[in-house]
């Protein structure tokens, strides 16, 4: 299975919901378009709820990274919600814990946009 | 997918049940389904050997960032070029090996991707995700040409 997303609006941040697996090839251009379109289409504060994603590779990250770069560049931010164990330990061993802000509580996180 | 690979499963009995040894041998093609086929070989062996699920997770991921590397850094999707994946098992280890037949790599000219100015970067964590995954992690050049990274995971290793 590769990645599907979806978008949900809550307010005037957009929600992505996104589940299966964000490895090289499919799934990881999969999402970077996904990200890219949102981002041209004006959506400047987006929050990825990772809760169904259950493999994340390093095209992946790269994946993740990207994404936050490219919302940041056009003036917005990406932060996460919902990590698995896995991505949690991802992003410690890779030092993104640093990069993104993370929740666990999706009313907090989007409250934390305004 | 594609199967145009050699796919051995000699054992090796010796009289004791701990020295005992079960091999597995693959001459890949140089491609993403080659990843898919790595990982899931692998992870059936690891399987078998009993490993929990968070040490599955762990062999599965740094199997694919190994085959990766060879696929496209190595080989650089090369048909006429293999992947050579060499796994064995005895009962407190795997120890898996991935070839490629490209011009060789050098794991220290990857920039740190812990350093600040690295975070942001896109690619280069591949190598220490296997270093942090795995217990022993080894890169070599091959002879006449290519690279060699071998990884070991012991089953109870504190």
């Amino acid at each position: 299975m590769s990645v599907k997303l979806t978008t949900r609006q809550v307010g005037e941040v957009t929600v992505v919901d996104a589940v299966g697996r964000i490895t090289l090839g499919e799934g990881a251009s999969t999402f970077r378009d996904n990200i890219r379109d949102l981002a041209a289409n004006g959506h400047k504060k987006l929050l990825l709820n990772l809760a169904e994603i259950s493999y994340i590779d390093s095209s992946g990250i790269g994946e993740l990274v990207s994404g936050f770069t490219t919302v940041a560049n056009q003036g917005g931010t990406v932060k996460l919600l919902n990590l698995t164990k896995r991505v949690q330990d991802l992003l410690q061993i890779t030092k993104l814990y640093t990069v993104f802000e993370v929740f666990d509580d999706e009313a907090k996180a989007v409250r934390s946009f305004a | 997918m594609s199967l145009a690979c050699r796919f051995f499963v000699p054992y090796t009995m010796a009289d004791h049940e701990s020295t005992q040894t079960h091999t597995l041998d693959l001459a890949l093609e140089s491609s993403l389904e080659s990843v898919d086929l790595a990982e899931a070989a692998i992870l059936h062996e690891a399987g078998a050997l009993g490993f929990d699920e968070d040490d599955l997770h762990k062999i599965g991921i740094s199997v694919r960032e190994c085959m990766v590397n060879a696929v496209v850094h190595g080989n650089r999707y090369n048909a006429r070029k293999k992947v050579h994946v060499k796994v064995s098992r005895t009962p407190d280890r795997i120890v898996i090996s991935v070839a490629d037949e490209g011009e060789g790599f050098d794991p220290s000219a990857v920039p740190d991707p812990l350093a600040n100015e690295n975070l942001l970067r896109f690619s280069g964590r591949g190598v220490m995700l296997m270093r942090a995954f795995m217990d022993e992690f080894a890169v070599s050049l091959r002879e006449p040409k290519g690279t060699e990274v071998r990884m070991v995971k012991y089953k109870a290793k504190a």
